[in-house]
């Protein structure tokens, strides 16, 4: 069975190594903040003990008030596995960084967001729709899309 | 006197046979050899995820059939098992065995499919693919009875199932279960070493283990790479642990390790589904379920080993009787995402089978 991390296991590492990123830890995922998830998921993924290597999901949600992405990691070495949360505040020009380089799966799934959710991902090589058309208005999966 | 020559951008696709629908590969071509290649999709793209959000939990479970279209079976599966964790609805232990008989049932369906097909891509033209279909037809009459549809089953529900079995369907499934290694070992008779197969797929189309990895690929892809990693053995859902199988695992990760690994699966598949014919109890086959469910509000991730790789949804449920978020993990998008390099330097003849033996299915792709 996969062992599901909870976030209080985890915060304790995380907040030695990027102090302030933690924005809330619960029994089911970690919540950090956007601009840090790179760094984050980086030392999820190298560091021995959790070795993360490899991404279950990225998953986009529109609570209105801000998007919240979602990722599960799971390290097939130690079979347990974590839901790492970040928010996006900013309607307009919603941007997070990207963890292609870590996760090469996160690729389409990065594109995919961009285009049905609208949030940019920096550092992804290739960003641009992928399954709607090129020139294609709005992002069909907010909640104000009609 | 050199030939002056220079790279030729060729599309293959979206329509055409080998793209296994509607998908679409920008090759750019140095005579034969392909040396860039960009996957071009979302011909199918229904919004499946968008239109959950407009629907009940229930009304969602047709939509899941259309996903990927030959596994409807495990499409439902991963869905109700999502529904299921989110509000906290039992299942009878009669509705788990008969859940493991057809998923099991749904996957050799699906490798039928995927491994006749992927004969048709190297050559053999439709040969092997009916001999594939003839078996696949014994499943899909198994289905019929069940749930009376033959390709988009909607049989299962939140909580079990619409309706029991009928009274012929296990004796037809035992007869089947009989049969069907007798077949099993008529495809190796006529493929398994055969030099024309060896010859196209062996060391072809090559996706070492870290990129596999790496790509998040999961199901036979994965497997074929050599990761031993199942979800019904290494996170198991439902009933799977209690029974014995085995993991077939490839080595080289080439095309021929990916059909290998798909019919020794099969095989897995009747082991399971002999235990679970043997042990099926009595008794009902659905729990007390409301009409309308208002799953309290929260989020679940449930995922399940389908034919093709882990099928995962993702649900965020705000206390109504339609889910706020209907996320889909499918495993045909992630596994599709190295194929540039599995391609790259192989002619297009090859690039046919490569794409053939990752198996994919546009439902899934696109939604």
């Amino acid at each position: 069975m996969t062992l599901a991390l909870s976030g209080q296991e985890v915060v304790a590492k995380l907040e030695q190594q990027f102090p302030g990123s933690v924005i809330e830890s619960s029994e089911n995922n970690l919540l950090v903040k956007s601009e840090s998830i790179f760094d984050v998921a980086e030392y999820l993924k190298s560091s021995p003990e959790l070795d993360f290597d490899y991404l279950n999901y990225i998953a986009a949600v529109d609570y209105y008030d801000y998007f919240e992405l979602v990722y599960q990691f799971t390290s097939m070495k130690h079979n347990h596995s974590l839901v790492l949360k970040t928010r996006c505040y900013d309607r307009e020009n919603p941007a997070v960084p990207s963890v292609v380089r870590l996760w090469r799966g996160a690729d389409f799934q990065e594109r995919e967001i961009y285009d049905l959710m609208g949030i940019s991902f920096e550092g992804h090589p290739n960003l641009k729709r992928i399954v709607l058309w090129q020139g294609f208005e709005g992002h069909p999966l907010r909640k104000d899309y009609l | 006197m050199a030939l002056k020559t220079e790279p030729f951008v060729l599309n293959i696709g979206p329509v055409h046979p080998s793209t296994h629908g509607v998908f679409r590969m920008r090759a750019t071509l140095d005579g034969e050899v392909i040396i860039d290649m960009e996957p071009v999709f979302g011909y199918l793209h229904r919004g499946i995820e968008k239109l959950a959000e407009e629907r009940t939990y229930t009304g969602v479970i047709p939509l899941t059939d259309r996903l990927d279209y030959l596994a409807s079976m495990s499409n439902n599966l991963a869905y109700v098992l999502a529904v299921e964790k989110l509000a906290g609805i039992p299942v009878p232990e009669r509705a788990e065995y008969l859940r493991v008989i057809l998923a099991e049932l749904q996957r050799i369906a699906s490798h039928l499919i995927a491994v006749g097909a992927f004969l048709n891509d190297c050559g053999a033209f439709f040969t092997p693919f009916l001999y594939m279909f003839r078996e696949r037809e014994k499943i899909v009459d198994l289905f019929e009875m069940v749930s009376g549809q033959r390709l988009l089953y909607n049989y299962m529900r939140i909580g079990g199932f619409t309706q029991d079995i009928p009274d012929e369907f296990l004796p037809a499934l035992d007869k089947f279960v009989r049969q069907m290694p007798g077949f099993i070992d008529e495809y190796d008779r006529l493929l398994a070493e055969n030099e024309i197969l060896l010859a196209r797929a062996k060391g072809v189309g090559i996706l070492p283990k870290e990129l596999a990895i790496n790509i998040c690929a999961s199901g036979p892809v994965l497997r074929g790479s050599g990761v031993n990693w199942d979800i019904r053995k290494v996170d198991p859902y439902s009933i799977y642990d209690r029974f014995e199988f085995d993991i077939p695992t490839g080595s080289a990760g080439d095309c021929y390790d990916r059909y290998r690994v798909r019919v020794q699966e099969m095989r897995q598949s009747l082991r399971i589904i002999e235990q679970a014919m043997k042990q099926l109890p009595s008794g009902a086959v659905r729990s007390e379920v409301p009409h309308l469910i208002h799953p309290p509000t929260g989020e679940a991730y449930a995922h399940i080993e389908a034919p093709k790789g882990e099928l995962g949804f993702y649900l965020v449920s705000d206390n109504s009787i339609a889910p706020y978020r209907c996320h889909i993990r499918a495993p045909s998008l992630m596994n599709l995402t190295a194929l540039r390099e599995m391609m790259l330097g192989w002619k297009i003849q090859d690039a046919i089978i490569i794409f053939g033996s990752i198996d994919i299915t546009m439902g899934e792709v696109d939604r």
